[in-house]
């Protein structure tokens, strides 16, 4: 496979980009999880395939838009579906989590809507379903490069904020900090992880990369900085590992990224028990 | 000379058409430690809000450090144990050092590091706390008492003149409340910080505050400990017993709990 990466820039593609998915997903996800949010994942990956079947519907009927990335059109419909998320969530202060089942429904009706009015696609919407290795182009993996730059150099800075912001939402707001603004910066860069992740992992399993390495870790982390670090690195062993066997047996690499991802976080839970029966 | 470090004159408040507050006049010096009492929806939270600018004041004035409270900025010179404090989410997986780092986040500001110094102040918060020990230890591990000192050394670390404790002794297990307490009194003496306790619980708090307010919707006592227990029986009942009376009766106890939503908001 190695010669194989070497020799098919479809391969190198694939691999450069999901290993920097594997790192920037559950980099946020850890802040997801910790802030229960994690279903805003779904509900905004469900918006991102809105976006693509219309980016995809734009291409069939108008020849000129041929050159248009779907990957762009998903993110821009991804961050227009988190800040609809925000209004929302202030309409309905007692029911915020309301908010997500409207976002996500609206993104799926629309999706279908656009995907009927297009008669069904030529393209593969299989391999945005349910990602690719075959798929992944180079201006695709330079665009997620720049957004996991972006991404990371705003946790760094915003570090300190965003820890305060998930373990204490009031404390956070009392204490002076820009809380709103710092919300709104990680709910947007959020949006962008997912629209990033969805070549490679598929809409329907964006969120589980989010929250299954953090599921892990946890179970087992001692710390924040601890927890973010595992959940990065399991995230990054399902990641090649999926892709790795996705390219061998020929399977959609979001159904074995899950599914390593599934037993780490299984592996885990046993480790832990394993653990409390031999101190007990 | 002993400074103003807060100065409450003619407070009154208001929900809707409910006055919460009437006519509080309340000073507290530098160095005292004032135990605010009061029965559930008494009207103590709000007199917390007003303090702490979160309501904002509708009748009267607060001056906190001699500056009026619309153009207070020194916010970093007061910490804040809420009551919530203790009902955070238990699972969420950060060290003590952690959650103790935390309160430096507005001091440091945006784009800024903790640096070396900033760490050993961490330390020494903890240790002030008497949580030494804990300090790698996930906050989640932890008995009620042992979270409540971290969020103390959490409010400790960026230096305040002023801590305020809002019913801190809440889901602390009883044999450890009285070390709790002479925490607190350890801070107010060799730190010299200048406590303000907020607790519905007039038995336990007399002998451990320098001062004692007894709260009713109106400010029926503010004074030093030993005068506060010179009082005799018909003047505490005078500030509690009718209070007492209503709670025990079922069909005020609808209104009752209107009453404590208003005064909690």
């Amino acid at each position: 496979m190695i010669s194989g990466i070497l020799q098919y820039e479809f391969l190198q593609n694939a691999f450069l980009t999901g290993m920097i998915i594997g790192i920037i997903a559950p980099l946020l996800g850890v802040f997801i999880v910790v802030r229960r949010l994690s279903l805003i994942a779904d509900a905004l990956s469900h918006v991102t395939l809105a976006g693509i079947a219309a980016s995809l519907l734009l291409e069939k009927k108008f020849i000129g838009l041929s050159g248009l990335n779907p990957l762009y059109m998903g993110m821009a419909f991804s961050v227009a579906g988190s800040l609809f998320i925000e209004k929302l969530r202030a309409v309905y202060k007692h029911y915020q989590e309301l908010a997500i089942p409207i976002i996500l429904s609206g993104g799926i009706g629309l999706g279908v809507i656009f995907i009927s009015l297009a008669d069904g696609f030529n393209t593969d919407l299989f391999s945005y379903l349910f990602g690719s290795v075959s798929a992944v182009s180079r201006l695709d993996l330079w665009t997620i490069l720049i957004i996991s730059v972006l991404v990371i150099a705003l946790v760094v800075l915003l570090y300190k904020e965003l820890f305060l912001l998930s373990f204490d939402e009031e404390h956070a707001k009392a204490s002076g900090i820009a809380a709103k603004s710092v919300h709104f910066i990680f709910i947007v860069m959020v949006a962008l992880v997912i629209a990033a992740s969805m070549r490679i992992v598929g809409i329907l399993l964006v969120s589980s990369l989010m929250t299954l390495p953090v599921a892990a870790s946890i179970r087992i982390a001692k710390g924040f900085k601890q927890t973010i670090f595992l959940s990065m690195l399991f995230g990054e062993i399902s990641v090649l590992g999926g892709l790795t066997i996705s390219y061998y047996i020929d399977l959609a690499p979001g159904g074995t990224i899950v599914m390593i991802a599934v037993l780490i976080l299984i592996a885990t839970i046993l480790l832990k028990k394993l653990a409390g029966i031999r101190s007990a | 000379m002993e400074q103003p470090i807060i100065e409450i004159a003619h407070v009154s408040y208001r929900y809707e058409k409910e006055n919460v507050l009437e006519d509080i006049n309340l000073t507290i010096n530098s160095g005292d430690f004032l135990g605010i009492v009061g029965p559930n929806g008494s009207g103590k939270s709000t007199l917390l809000k007003l303090i702490l600018n979160l309501l904002k004041v509708q009748k009267g004035s607060v001056k906190l450090f001699g500056q009026e409270i619309s153009r207070f900025k020194d916010w970093q010179n007061i910490g804040f144990v809420s009551q919530k404090a203790n009902s955070f989410n238990t699972g969420f997986p950060a060290t003590v050092f952690e959650v103790v780092s935390s309160g430096l986040t507005k001091k440091l500001g945006l784009f800024k590091f903790m640096g070396k110094a900033d760490q050993a102040k961490v330390m020494r918060a903890i240790e002030s706390v008497g949580m030494h020990e804990y300090a790698g230890r996930n906050i989640g591990e932890l008995s009620g008492g042992q979270q409540q000192r971290v969020f103390i050394a959490r409010a400790l670390v960026s230096d305040p003149k002023l801590l305020i404790l809002d019913e801190p002794t809440v889901g602390v297990d009883v044999k450890n409340v009285q070390s709790f307490y002479e925490m607190l009194d350890d801070l107010n003496k060799e730190l010299g910080i200048t406590l303000l306790l907020v607790t519905h619980d007039i038995g336990t708090i007399s002998d451990k505050v320098t001062h004692v307010a007894c709260l009713n919707k109106n400010l029926h006592f503010h004074g030093n400990t030993a005068e506060f227990e010179s009082l005799n029986k018909n003047e505490m009942s005078e500030i509690y017993g009718h209070d007492v009376h209503v709670l025990t009766h079922n069909h005020d106890h609808h209104h009752h709990h209107h009453h404590d939503k208003g005064a909690d908001r």
